[in-house]
């Protein structure tokens, strides 16, 4: 049929009005809005980059991605994108990307560690990888295969991952990149709230009147949310506040009304400064209605070490008598010791001294885990004392150029914004916080402040953690591919979690591992100490993305053991590894995200993939199908003792698989993916959403291609991402984690989860806004309900320890927390004189494989520049634009000088992004970690710079 | 810096370019070239390169300033390049001037065809106050006019917040985004070029053009009532008697002109 131009607009405009606000469109009038455009097809998206989670639309045709706008119904970005996500429709079509399976040969064609990649068969490159983890599985058990999996996975591919990991192979060692980028913000929310993510949205952005961001460069990292804030600020410039903390001058200072340069780790220190004004100089503008009906008060201990290495582990022995152990040189145990024990300085007593300790003093660290109880307000206020406006000025002004008595009125008027009566304020943060010795301490001591004075949990108040990945949230913490983590916040090491898990996946009682320790720093550190032998890299590049790259790499190389990337490009990963997997990338592949305010939303397959490439959840399901119940089922060593003494290790439950119905050849193919439940999605090419729409796992594709039987893959028959998604979102429904049906993502812009009763939540804990609060406050009348259930039960005590073991239940209550500042384990020196800190810049994305193949970026970008001050380049007798080594106890790289331009540090440090393969900045970084979240501090080594 | 030696292939042009410069300075110039030299007023010149005209009197085309830039920013003019042959030039979006704050290509110059004085402040050399040429933008294809979050000129430009600054303005469209619209401030620009070679579209939607191409300008009569330094405008400001159509006459002449047309 054909259409006038006039009825041609009236249509297209209905169709896209309708799906605005999320109306299903009679199918027809779809119809001719599609064929009225003839040669494209416009189809919704998620952006592939930040957590920010704009909305994209892409067009195809002929196949092939051709271009990309911005959604101008998605309510996060109204159209708009950043120059990352203006690029979308170029990230996939790289001249290098990978088209088959790559294996390292010798010439005969076996497979040799030492030899050169060559194109194998899917087939093979399954037979490879059974072999190997057959081998590692027999060498120590589940603990020798391991996952760097990531928060940019699809929902459907972590869920996959996950589920044959944990109840396959029965082993915990999967654990994401995310694990870098949010950790701390995760274990601050578990210990704060007692369940993930964040309380606000980005609507708070809109309704607030201070926007303070901490260690968080916005305008680069998240330049559609900057521009809601710079909105903001234009809106009311006069009420509105602007600002910026940070180690260094960057972008976000440009609109800053306050600009804060802080000495590293001194976060800390200003957070309980805030906290002391409220409490001893405002005493007033605490709400104690709010405070007692909701909050308790909260300690743990300090002596908890860096999360580096510990004496005794294989890589530290022996330890020589010239300082350096095993695989460490002494230059580099100078610094790990610290692990062990270390002496109180001068710049940390002060804040230690409630506890005990003062200056010289030898601190003997321990493992605390998580450890924490109750205390007294009496006790927090004791803490508190240190923090004057004199110490905390003199401790964390990080400017050395800067007036003394300047930098203190910026701190009062810091904190006179936070205690200001009917002043609404935000507090934004990313890796400044996160990556951070003490990321959890710091993380809580945010919402400490906000609780005091009642601004968490409303509208235009809270403190907000932003996510760097597109699907950190969405994947990593809500799907729960780490290594502790099951779905919707529930723990491997809880029993009851475990039962629940595995009944859902028709797996065995007593399946599912119960100790749950490989986080990706110890996946690493494990295979440098021969435990891990086989890994898989999914979606990631762990290998330029760890600190203390070297080491990882050599283990990598140079032991005996087996590394898997599945990638799109051949980054550093791809070429430490012994077999390369070539994967579909985002538009490949039907897939959902889920953002930093909670808003899932999804997508469909818009082409085919290139070459041989299959997408990750493929990958996944065809290794399934190469396990049986008697491979893995039967009973597995572990590493460590019990509570009784006795060797831990996991029990057969072979037996009691076959009474489930399953025999010892059962694959896990059959069990965990194509069971009755999974057949029951069915492939209806007739219908919305998969009418007219590739979907290469379910029904293959034009490309035929030989799959890991030899033979051409046909697809699975059924509709494998909805299957995964639903049974996924099934874990979460009816406890707060509520996702709403799997079509109904396809018809809307996203939904910001719990979606109770088809309606989303943007203020969650707050009785007026969130339907679970509302329960829970029905009789109390409260305002808020913290009802989180992790950790809600405290043994009483003070700031020393335990005194009262009994545990007192704290239902939906949140915490806050006594926790003081404390040095980092490494600091400038005479020897390393100068603070190094790492991030990115606007233009690429992570480790740049990607974004550094797409040639407007590149060229806008083309290197990592080592960022300093003008004073310190002569100091150094660097010059601009010339290289200079920046060399750490660890390693040096060679890198361009800049004392111009977007970043400008105050002397004394430097800054240089991560995302170039040349500039190798990892190699220099220390992989110190906080203890409790286990995400690294890449923000903070000694380094010193000299002349290349 | 660049330590490695020039490569053949930049070696061979360099010395071919230099080979008709010094051609051209015995008088030995080949007439199918001569037009190039009219092409000229587009070029954009090293840092210190005095008035166009001027320059090309003035410069020998020995190469010296080319040798000396450490990012091979710099060309000489080859025969076929359609520019006054065996002069420096540079070409932004292949390769900005990085501008050294030592400005190795200008001392190097045995003419003053580069002058020393005009890039240097208080007897040191300041590359800031170099004047290559001036960036423009055009608005209708720079993505940051569309309310992308693009700013990567602003980004690249090595008086970032000075010779670029960001107009905030409210994106009304949205209703809750703002426009980061980069803006030029051309007494301060130096031609550097960095913008050019950073901008994101296919082809740059902001570009360096020689200053009296790019330039406007106001004339010396009104001053900016808002602004003190404007007031140096007047320095050269003189009277000048105008003449349009209706002026063109004397005033008597036109007193006497036939009344018919009146009435």
């Amino acid at each position: 049929m054909s259409l006038s131009r006039r009825e041609f607009l009236k249509s297209s405009a209905a169709a896209s009005a309708a799906a605005a606000i999320g109306m299903s469109v009679p199918s027809d009038v779809l119809a001719q809005a599609e064929s009225a455009e003839t040669n494209w097809r416009w189809d919704k998206a998620a952006c592939r980059f930040c957590g920010t989670g704009c909305g994209i639309m892409m067009a195809t045709k002929n196949g092939k991605i051709v271009a990309v706008k911005g959604d101008p119904a998605a309510p996060v970005n109204r159209g708009l994108n950043c120059i990352k996500g203006y690029f979308n429709a170029k990230i996939m079509y790289g001249a290098d990307r990978l088209t088959q399976p790559l294996l390292r040969v010798d010439a005969n064609g076996n497979f040799d560690k030492q030899g050169k990649f060559a194109p194998v068969s899917w087939k093979r490159a399954f037979d490879e990888m059974e072999l190997n983890i057959r081998k590692a599985l027999k060498h120590a058990g589940p603990e020798s295969v391991a996952v760097f999996a990531s928060g940019q996975y699809t929902v459907m591919e972590g869920y996959a991952a996950q589920k044959m990991m944990k109840a396959g192979f029965r082993s915990n060692a999967i654990d994401p990149n995310a694990r870098h980028c949010m950790a701390s913000a995760v274990v601050g929310f578990y210990q704060t709230f007692g369940i993930d993510e964040p309380s606000g949205c980005y609507d708070d952005i809109e309704l607030t009147d201070t926007i303070v961001s901490w260690g968080s460069n916005m305008a680069e990292m998240h330049p559609i949310l900057w521009s809601r804030v710079t909105d903001r600020k234009l809106s009311d410039p006069e009420r509105v506040k602007v600002i910026n903390m940070s180690t260094y001058r960057h972008r976000t200072s440009d609109l800053a009304d306050i600009e804060i340069i802080f000495s590293p780790n001194t976060d800390l220190a200003l957070w309980n400064y805030i906290a002391r004004e409220i409490v001893y100089n405002n005493p007033e503008s605490i709400d104690w209605d709010f405070v007692k009906k909701h909050i308790v008060f909260a300690a743990s201990p300090v002596n908890i070490g860096y999360g580096m290495r510990t004496a005794g582990e294989k890589s530290l022995t022996p330890v020589n008598p010239d300082g350096s152990a095993g695989k460490y040189s002494a230059l580099e145990m100078e610094i790990i010791n610290k692990e062990m024990k270390k002496v109180v300085s001068a710049k940390e007593a002060p804040a230690l001294k409630p506890y005990g300790y003062k200056e010289g003093d030898v601190m003997v660290n321990k493992d605390a885990g998580l450890k924490h109880w109750e205390i007294s307000f009496d006790d927090y206020k004791k803490f508190l004392e240190p923090y004057t406006l004199d110490y905390v000025a003199t401790i964390s002004k990080g400017n050395p150029d800067e007036d003394i008595n300047e930098f203190k009125k910026k701190l009062q008027t810091l904190a006179d914004l936070y205690i200001e009566k009917g002043r609404k304020v935000v507090s934004f943060w990313t890796m400044g916080m996160n990556q951070h010795t003490r990321g959890t301490w710091c993380n809580t001591l945010a919402y400490n402040v906000h609780f005091l004075v009642n601004k968490q949990a409303k509208p235009g108040d809270g403190a907000f953690s932003l996510t760097g990945q597109p699907s950190a949230c969405g994947t990593a913490r809500e799907v729960g591919t780490f290594c502790h983590r099951l779905p919707a916040d529930m723990m491997v090491a809880n029993p009851k979690h475990r039962e629940i898990t595995e009944n859902r996946w028709k797996v065995p009682k007593g399946t599912i591992n119960h100790i749950g320790n490989q986080h990706i720093m110890k996946i690493h550190r494990d295979i440098e100490d021969g435990v891990v032998k086989f890994a898989w890299v999914n979606v990631c590049n762990p290998y330029q993305d760890t600190a203390s790259a070297s080491h990882w790499i050599k283990a990598a190389r140079e032991m005996d053991n087996f590394i898997v990337t599945s990638d799109g490009y051949p980054g550093i990963s791809a070429k430490v590894s012994d077999l390369i997997l070539p994967s579909a990338m985002i538009y490949e592949k039907w897939g959902a995200y889920g953002n930093a305010e909670r808003r899932t939303q999804v997508w469909r397959q818009q082409v085919i993939p290139v070459g041989d490439a299959m997408s990750d959840t493929w990958q996944w399901v065809e290794l399934s199908k190469r396990f049986t119940v008697k491979d893995v089922w039967g009973a597995q060593p572990l590493r460590g003792k019990n509570d009784k003494g006795e060797p831990n290790s996991l029990p057969s439950v072979i037996e009691a698989a076959k009474a489930m119905g399953y025999t010892e050849d059962t694959t896990m193919y059959e069990i965990l993916f194509a069971n009755k439940e999974a057949q029951s999605y069915k492939v209806d090419l007739n219908s919305f959403p998969q009418q007219g729409y590739d979907n290469s796992e379910c029904n293959g594709d034009s490309r035929n291609v030989v799959g890991s039987d030899g033979k051409v893959f046909k697809g699975y028959g059924f509709m494998i991402h909805e299957y995964l998604f639903e049974e996924y979102a099934s874990f979460g429904r009816g406890h707060g984690h509520d996702l709403a049906p799997f079509i109904t993502y396809h018809k809307v812009r996203g939904l910001k989860w719990p979606v109770v009763d088809g309606k989303e939540t943007q203020w969650r804990f707050n009785s007026k806004y969130d339907p679970y609060a509302a329960k829970e406050t029905q009789e109390s009348g409260n305002s808020h309900a913290f009802y989180g259930t992790l950790a809600k039960a405290l043994p009483y005590g003070d700031l020393m320890g335990v005194t009262k073991a009994d545990k007192t239940g704290l239902a939906n209550k949140a915490k806050i927390f006594a926790r003081p500042y404390m040095d980092p384990p490494e600091m400038p020196d005479a020897k390393y004189p100068v603070w190094l800190s790492t991030g990115r810049v606007l233009e690429h994305w992570h480790s740049g494989t990607m974004t550094m193949r797409v040639p407007e970026l590149y060229r806008a970008v083309p290197e990592a520049l080592c960022y300093m001050h003008p004073e310190d380049a002569k100091t150094y007798d660097v010059k601009q634009g010339e290289l200079c080594w920046v060399e750490s106890r660890r390693g040096k790289v060679k890198a361009r000088v800049e004392t111009r331009g977007r970043n400008r540090p105050s002397r004394g440090l430097v800054f240089v992004p991560w995302f170039d393969e040349k500039v190798f900045i990892n190699k220099v970084c220390l992989d110190a970690t906080c203890p409790q979240s286990k995400q690294t501090d890449f923000k903070k080594c000694a380094v010193k710079i000299y002349k290349a | 810096m660049k330590k490695q030696p020039l490569s053949d292939r930049r070696k061979f042009i360099l010395n071919m370019a230099r080979g008709v410069g010094l051609a051209s300075l015995g008088g030995f110039v080949w007439s199918a070239y001569v037009d190039e030299v009219t092409a000229s007023t587009l070029l954009l010149r090293p840092p210190g390169a005095i008035k166009e005209d001027d320059f090309l009197k003035t410069c020998i085309k020995c190469g010296l300033c080319v040798l000396a830039c450490p990012f091979d920013t710099l060309l000489l003019a080859k025969p076929g390049d359609n520019k006054p042959l065996g002069t420096p030039y540079f070409v932004p979006r292949e390769i900005p001037c990085y501008m050294c704050p030592e400005i190795p290509c200008v001392p190097v110059c045995p003419t003053g065809a580069l002058d020393e004085s005009s890039v240097t402040t208080n007897g040191k050399l300041d590359i800031n106050i170099a004047d290559m040429g001036v960036a423009v933008i055009d608005s209708q294809n720079c993505i940051a006019f569309w309310g992308i979050q693009c700013d990567a000129c602003y980004r690249a430009c090595p008086l970032l917040g000075e010779a670029i600054t960001i107009e905030y303005s409210k994106n009304e469209r949205t209703g809750k985004h703002a426009f980061m619209k980069p803006v030029i401030q051309n007494d301060i620009c130096t031609g550097c070029g960095l913008c050019e070679k950073a901008c994101v579209t296919e082809k740059a939607a902001i570009f360096v053009l020689p200053r009296e191409v790019a330039l406007g300008k106001a004339g010396d009569y009104y001053i900016k009532g808002w602004d003190k330094s404007d007031e140096k405008r007047l320095e050269n400001a003189t009277s000048q008697t105008t003449t349009t159509d209706i002026s063109k006459e004397s005033a008597v002449d036109s007193l006497n002109n036939d009344m018919k047309d009146l009435y």
